[in-house]
Formats: C-alpha cells, structure tokens, sequence
C-alpha cells in the first residue's frame, strides 16, 4: 500500500467483521507516514449476500458507519480474505446507495484464488494458494486477540 | 339387545342407573345445522346420558302447548335417550309476558326456563315463580345479570386483563343468584339455579339451604375441570399440573362459554359444593354449534361447549384425585336430577363405565354435531361402554374402546 | 463448521451456540409476553442497524427482494400502517394493502375468507390489524405466511412495544432498575400490555395510572405481574420515575359511563408541564400517537424538550424492518406456497 497519489480524494472503507479493523490501522499507518487523515468508514453487507436464502439462519445485521460523503472520491475497500468475490460485489453494492464514487479499489490482506465472480484486488497483501475446501481465517488483535492467519487445509478422506 | 347386567360387571365395568341430564340444547327446531333431536339423543347415549330435558331457546321457543306435543312425538324411531322438553317462563322468551304455564305443564312440559335470556325484570320474574307453583314443575333459571355481564366473553379476572378480553365478572351470576333466592324466599318457589360457576354462588345457596327454602342448583362437567387459563391456551384439567407438551394456541373459540371457565377457587370451590350437598345436580349444558359459528374471532364466536361426550370422563377425573367420592357424583348425575324434576329415576335404564379406559378425542368419532369441544385430541380416562333404556342396550361402545388403544 | 458454500464475508449466525439460549426461531410476532431478554434485544440491536439505512441516502436494501408483504388493516390507521409500508419497501419487498373501512364483518367478509384469500395471494408476511384480540393467533394458524400482529384489540401492539424499549433504551440507557410510568386508559390499551411485556424483560419496572375504572379488576386488585403496581395518584406515580408513557383516551369513554367527563381526566391525570416536572431530570415523555392535546398531554409537554414522540416515529420504521428481516429474509423461496 506505498503508492503514491493525490491522497486528498481517497477514502477507506473496510468490510465488517474484520475488514474494517484492517481499515482502520490502514489509515493509521497512512497519518503516519504522509500525515494526512484519510476519511474512515465501515460497511456491513450482510443485507447485501446473495445466500441468506440458503444458511439457514438470520445474520447479525451491524450498523454501516459512512461518516462522509463518498460522492467524486476514490473509495478503497479494504477486506481480509478475497475468495470467490461475492463479499466484495455485496459491498459494492451497498457502497454504491451512498453515492456516486469517481473510482472503487479493492485492498486485501489474503488474496486464496478461485473467484466465482469477474473481481480482482488491486492491493493484496498475500496471495495463499489453496483448495476449494479449505479454510482461510485470519485473527487480528483487535478482534480476535492476536494477529495471524490461519490456513486449515481439509483431508480428503 | 337385552342388558346382561352381570356380563359387563364380569369385565370389571361399572354399572350405574342411567344418568340424567337437566340441562341440554338439542337445537330443533330451528337451527338443525347444529344438532337435531336426533343425533342429540345419540350423543347423549354416548355419554352416558338415558334422559335428557331439553332447553326452549329453539326457534320458534318452546312456548305453546302444541309444540311440546308436537315435539315429544318426534325422535322416537332411532336409538337414543328419553327426552324431556322444558318450556320457556315467558313468551318468546322476551321477558315481558308470561307464557301458558299450566298448559304447557298439562301438555307434558317438566320444567320453565327462559335459560340464556333470564327474566331481567325483577317483578316478572316474582309473579313467574309465584305462578309455577300451582303446575308443580320447578323453575330452571340461569342466573346472570345482562348489564354486568354486557360485552364479556370470559371470566373477568387475570387472564382476560392479560389476553385484553371484555370480562363477565363473577358478581354477573352472584347478584343474579341473590336476588334470585330471595324472590325464592319470598314465593315459596320451587327455584333450581343451573351452571353455577362461582364459589360465591355456591355459598349464596348453602345459606339459602340452611335456612330451609326448597332451592336447588346443578354445576356442569366443564365448570368442574377447566379453569380461565383454557382461553389462554392451558389444557390441565384444575387437578392437573400445567404441561407444556399439551399447550393449545390462546384464543380458541371452543373455550367460549357462558357462564365462563372461572378460576380454580371458583373451580375448588363447586366440588365442595358437590361434597356437602349444596349442589344437587351435574347437568351438562351441552351446547353444540355448527362449525360456522365457532370458526370466527373469539369475541364474535356463539358461547357453549358440546359436552355430553366427555361428561363422564371429566367427572370421574375429579373423583380420581378424591375431589369426591363416586358415589356422590354417580348421585350428582341420576338421584339429584331426579329429585330436582320430582320424576322417579327409571328403573330399567343403566349405564356400563369403563373407569380405566384410556381414549383420545377425536371429532369424527362424536355423533353429536356439535365438535365444539376444547378437548378435541386430547386423553382422557374413563368411558361410557354401554347405555340402556328401559332394559335394551341403546349404544354399545366397548369395540371402539379396544380400537382406540390397539391404534395408539 | 464450515457451511457447504464457500463463505460470503466471515458474518457470525444470530443464534448463539451457547448452552440454553434461545436462538432466533420464531415464525411469527403475535405478542411479546413469551419473549426471552435475548430475544428482545436481538430485535433492538437490529434495529440500530436499520436505523442506519433509513439516514443513507439511498434509504433502500435489497434483502427482501421478490418478498411479498400484505398489510392488511381491518381497523383503520394510517400511521402503522405506512410505517410497516416504508419498512417493507426499505427492505425492497414488494408490498400489497388489503384495507376495510369498518370491520370485515360489515363488509360481508368473514375473517375465515379473508384469510383464505391472503393464503392464495401466497404472500410472505401478513401484517394485520384487527379489532379482535386474538384475531392473529386465528390467521396464524390457517395461512403459511409469516404473521406480525400490528395491533388486536385491547390485547398487544408488539412493535409498538419494542420501539418504545429501543426509543427508552436510547434515551435513558440501560433499562435495568428504572422505573417507567404508564398513564392513561390502561384496560383498553395493547401499547399498556405490550409495553410491559417488552419493559420487563429489560429489568424495568412499571408504575401504571389512571382512573380505577380503566386499569383491568384484577389489576387494580393488586393481582399485577411481578414488577408492575398501580398507583391511581398521578403525582406519586410520576415522582422520580425514569420516563412516562402517556395513552390515548377515547372519547367513547365518557359516554360508556366509565369516567364522569373528558374534563375531569384532563385534570386529574393529564401530563402537564408541572407533573412531568416531578419526574427524575431529563426523563423523557412518549405517547404512541395519536394525541389528544389538552386531553391526556399538554400541547407544550407533547412539542417539548422531554418529548421523544417523533423519534419514536422514526424507530417505528427501523423496528419493523428489523422484524420484516428476521422474519423473512432468510426463508428459502422454494418453501413459499
């Protein structure tokens, strides 16, 4: 994330539940290094999935949290796994009710492969190759207690 | 089929005299998608039930002489219980006039009652009770006062203030009862007070008894084992402690009543009654309703429960926890209507119990048409196996009791 | 512990895998008088989130998309009314009304028909208002849709309940140990009774007023929920509480010989300013609407700084879309009828 640009039109929106943690050091380490305030938001989509239909349960809906306007700004979605992309078409979806962003990015801690959906990150901090069945969790202090990425590769029997 | 006394005692069966039932409606004429003379005469048997009076509020009201007549002629073809018809106290039943009571005593009429519409009027209602006398047949009145009990469709208590209801406060039947046994006091009447509901209506005749006045009551099986709680959704019998496996949705019509399920001190308190003698009588007031008329909100649903069905086994239920003896209610139900009509308990007429058995309720098997029941689907103990008019097996059962545990 | 998809974003499920809680499993909201204190705040912490979309300015989700939600109001209200309107269209439901000036009855429809009717219509949730008590408990049982009681009778308003819990719980905090007064024609009130049912649960206790011929018999006896009293002087029902929620009076009351006039109630138990003022410092005022200013509040109690009535509007529509989505987004559309 050392790019350097117009840093006046960006934004930083991360994805709950882990996404927006991952945001916020994000735009810490950008007021560290350039000191400048980059505008932090958050995102819930679980209103957004395309399978609420097919878990059999009602998600905890959280609060979005999109304290300014994201109309002409180049908004940079922050998440902690990319995988088949579905989370990220929900939060574009839900991004774009706010307003009318000039572009949209996309930065992720992991990025495991075989996407389902036409997206592609533009910022990724890890590519973790991995099979279909496994299961990629990544643990932050702020949420989880400590920092790690965790990668549970399934047997097959 | 000729009664074989000792064969049903030989199974271990219970043999009684055939029970008598003050208080009942058979619907005809008039409103024969509810119940015919016919099929309540079978339902009857089923219950155990050998004689039946049937209440007047038909439509035309069992006010002349020519329909009594006309009545008891009917029915007589199929098997079924003697029925007794009770003619109305006023014309139409409207409260305003009196009818031809000696007439309608002449052409077989075994008692008066207005029944649902009780005579409100105070003086109408003294010269009623004076002018019975002189036919010998008793008085039935429900007691309740309409203006207390106005838009109520339940007992007024806890459970109506939970389920936002409109009550029927217990002082509805009580003041009812007073001024009822005081125009008694005055009169001489021979007054008989049916579906009391309330343990102070049953103090008020205890009182009146003491004194000596020729009052009478009967309590129904329904007041005796289901509390207000049913409208809410209990089904435990007041003996019983709640289950929540039997839970029924709140609301349901088949619960509506008049007078009202009532509490359980109310419920306590007519076992005692029955216990010390206050009560003479269990009648049924088996009111059986079309389904059209209980498919509907509960505040708009017609009040009554189909209870000859069940009489039996909701009474010996009571009898079971030493509520009373079985003796006393096997009273309760042939030598206490009996002696309320001034009849002899006939002597040929029986009724064969299966005390032990177990049976499930179902409406398809009711041969009243009336399914108007809150204990549809629901176990009870205790069965009606045989009933016999005037020495012939009038329903036999037994072949279904055993059908219905083979299917469990 | 995976689902068989791969995952959509790493959201936990509302039912809570803990020993003995209650997960989120009820297919209908006809009373809150059997909800657990998890299930309710279940409802409110949905409603925050909600409460959200409606401040976007795209006030729109999608999670409803396809769902069909009939309103249908046998008695008649505009306010319930539109505000389930607007939750269901911020969900992205499509929404039918089925209204009858008048009861039902009166129209000739038994309300046996009319529900057979919302069973072909094959909506998803059925939102009603009846004059019935009971009358959601008897749809309920004959139709495969989801059922929101909007209001039965004198029986229950449970979403009018739980939007004053949230609208109280926002105000004043935690609910635990406060004391909130219901003033006004209490018997005839499913805001009273629903009320109680979702203010209790939350640790609150209730002090009810008003004249003894408007609290039920068996209330006004002393046989009150554990948590509930009531005190008929409106003075000491108000001195310290933590909020007030004033009902309506009808006008019929009068008339039905339960009170001498309108007069005298809005003398004896009418929120002034000076009552109110009785009350703990900054103790708010709500009314579920509508009012009778002059009658049982004041026009400069009801327009007010203590006065929460308009936010309790505005959570109205985030309560119910918060319902509407618990109740309904989540079933597969292939067990629709």
């Amino acid at each position: 994330m050392e790019r350097d640009r117009d840093l006046s039109e960006l934004a930083i929106v991360g994805i709950r539940a882990r996404g927006d943690a991952l945001a916020a050091r994000i735009q810490s380490a950008i007021r560290a290094n350039e000191d400048v305030d980059v505008p932090l938001g958050a995102i819930d989509i679980t209103l957004y999935r395309d399978d609420l239909t097919r878990i059999g349960y009602a998600p905890v809906v959280r609060e979005s949290d999109i304290p300014f306007s994201v109309d002409g700004r180049i908004v940079v979605l922050v998440d902690d796994v990319l995988f088949t992309g579905r989370t990220i078409r929900a939060a574009m979806d839900a991004l774009v009710d706010y307003g009318r962003p000039r572009a949209i990015r996309l930065a992720v801690l992991v990025d495991r492969g075989h996407r389902e959906l036409p997206i592609r990150a533009d910022f990724v901090g890890k590519n973790v190759p991995t099979a279909p069945g496994d299961d990629v969790r990544v643990h932050l202090s702020e949420v989880d207690g400590r920092d790690e990425v965790e990668v549970v590769v399934r047997e097959l029997v | 089929m000729r009664f074989d006394r000792h064969a049903f005692e030989a199974k271990g069966h219970l043999v009684v005299p055939g029970f008598i039932d003050l208080h009942a409606h058979l619907r005809e004429p008039g409103f024969e998608d509810s119940e015919t003379i016919e099929t309540g005469r079978r339902a009857a048997l089923r219950g155990g039930f050998t004689t039946i009076c049937a209440m007047p509020n038909t439509e035309p009201p069992i006010d002349s002489p020519g329909l009594v007549k006309e009545l008891l002629g009917r029915g007589h073809g199929v098997n079924g219980a003697r029925v007794h018809y009770v003619a109305t106290i006023t014309r139409g039943r409207k409260g305003r006039e009196l009818a031809d009571m000696v007439e309608l005593a002449a052409a077989g009429a075994v008692a008066f009652s207005d029944d649902g519409s009780p005579v409100q009027d105070p003086r109408l209602f003294r010269s009623a009770l004076e002018y019975a006398r002189v036919t010998g047949r008793p008085v039935i009145e429900h007691p309740e006062d309409l203006a207390l009990s106005a838009k109520g469709v339940m007992h007024e208590g806890t459970v109506s203030a939970r389920l936002g209801l409109p009550g029927i406060p217990a002082a509805a039947e009580e003041t009812a009862v007073a001024r009822d046994i005081a125009l008694a006091r005055m009169t001489g009447a021979r007054l008989h007070l049916t579906h009391l509901s309330t343990g102070g209506s049953i103090d008020l005749v205890r009182r009146a008894k003491a004194d000596g006045l020729p009052v009478t009551c009967d309590v129904t099986p329904h007041h005796l084992a289901m509390t207000d709680e049913w409208v809410a959704g209990s089904r435990a019998l007041a003996w019983e402690v709640e289950d929540e496996a039997l839970l029924a949705g709140p609301y349901e019509s088949s619960t509506k009543v008049n007078p009202p399920l009532r509490g359980r001190a109310d419920v306590r308190a007519l076992w005692a009654g029955l216990v010390d003698g206050t009560v003479d009588a269990i009648a049924t007031d088996h009111a059986p309703h079309a389904s059209v008329k209980k498919e509907v909100e509960f505040d708009q649903a017609a009040f009554g429960i189909s209870g000859f069905e069940t009489a039996v086994a909701l009474v010996l239920g009571g009898v079971g926890v030493h509520w009373a003896a079985l003796g006393t209610v096997i009273d309760a139900l042939t030598v206490g209507p009996a002696r309320v009509l001034g009849i002899e308990v006939p002597r040929d007429d029986w009724t064969v119990i299966d005390r032990d058995a177990e049976w499930i309720v179902r409406a398809d098997e009711m041969a009243s048409k009336g399914k108007n029941t809150p204990l549809i689907g629901r176990t009870l103990t205790g069965r009606v196996v045989a009933t016999v008019v005037g020495g012939e097996v009038a329903y036999e059962g037994e072949a279904r009791v055993t059908e219905a545990i083979s299917r469990r | 512990m995976s689902s068989s998809k791969p995952g959509v974003g790493g959201a936990e499920p509302l039912r809570k895998e803990v020993a003995g809680r209650r997960p989120w499993n009820r297919r209908h909201v006809l009373d809150t008088d059997d909800w657990s204190r998890e299930e309710i705040e279940t409802v409110l912490d949905q409603t925050r989130a909600m409460r959200e979309i409606l401040q976007r300015p795209i006030r729109r989700a999608p999670p409803l998309r396809g769902r069909t939600v009939i309103l249908f109001f046998a008695e008649a209200s505009t306010r319930t009314r539109v505000s389930f309107e607007l939750a269901a269209k911020a969900l992205s439901a499509d929404v039918t009304n089925i209204t009858a000036s008048g009861s039902s009855v009166e129209k000739g429809e038994s309300l046996y028909d009319t529900v057979r009717t919302l069973q072909a219509l094959g909506g998803d949730v059925v939102v009603m208002r009846h004059a019935s008590s009971g009358a959601p408990y008897f749809v309920a049982e004959r139709t495969d849709a989801a059922v929101i009681n909007a209001g039965d009778g004198w029986h229950a308003h449970p979403t009018q309940g739980l939007l004053d819990a949230y609208t109280l719980r926002d105000a004043v905090g935690d609910l635990e140990g406060k004391r909130v007064a219901i003033v006004g024609d209490v018997l005839h009130s499913r805001v009273a009774r629903s009320d109680i049912n979702t203010l209790l649960p939350l640790g609150a206790r209730v002090t009810l007023s008003g004249p003894p011929t408007l609290i039920p018999s068996a209330w006004r006896c002393g046989q009150l929920p554990p948590g509930v009293t009531y005190e008929p002087d409106l003075d000491r029902a108000l001195d310290g509480a933590d909020a007030v929620i004033a009902l309506r009076l009808q006008r019929e009351r009068q008339e039905t010989g339960l009170l001498p006039s309108l007069r005298e109630y809005a003398r004896v138990w009418g929120l002034t300013a000076e009552r109110v003022g009785r009350m703990r410092p900054g103790a708010p005022v709500m009314h579920p609407g509508p009012m009778n200013e002059g009658i049982e509040i004041d026009a400069a109690v009801a327009h007010g700084t203590r006065s929460l009535i308009e936010t309790q509007v505005t959570n109205g529509v985030a309560v119910r879309m918060a319902l509407l989505y618990l109740l309904a987004a989540t079933v597969p559309l292939e067990e629709r009828v």
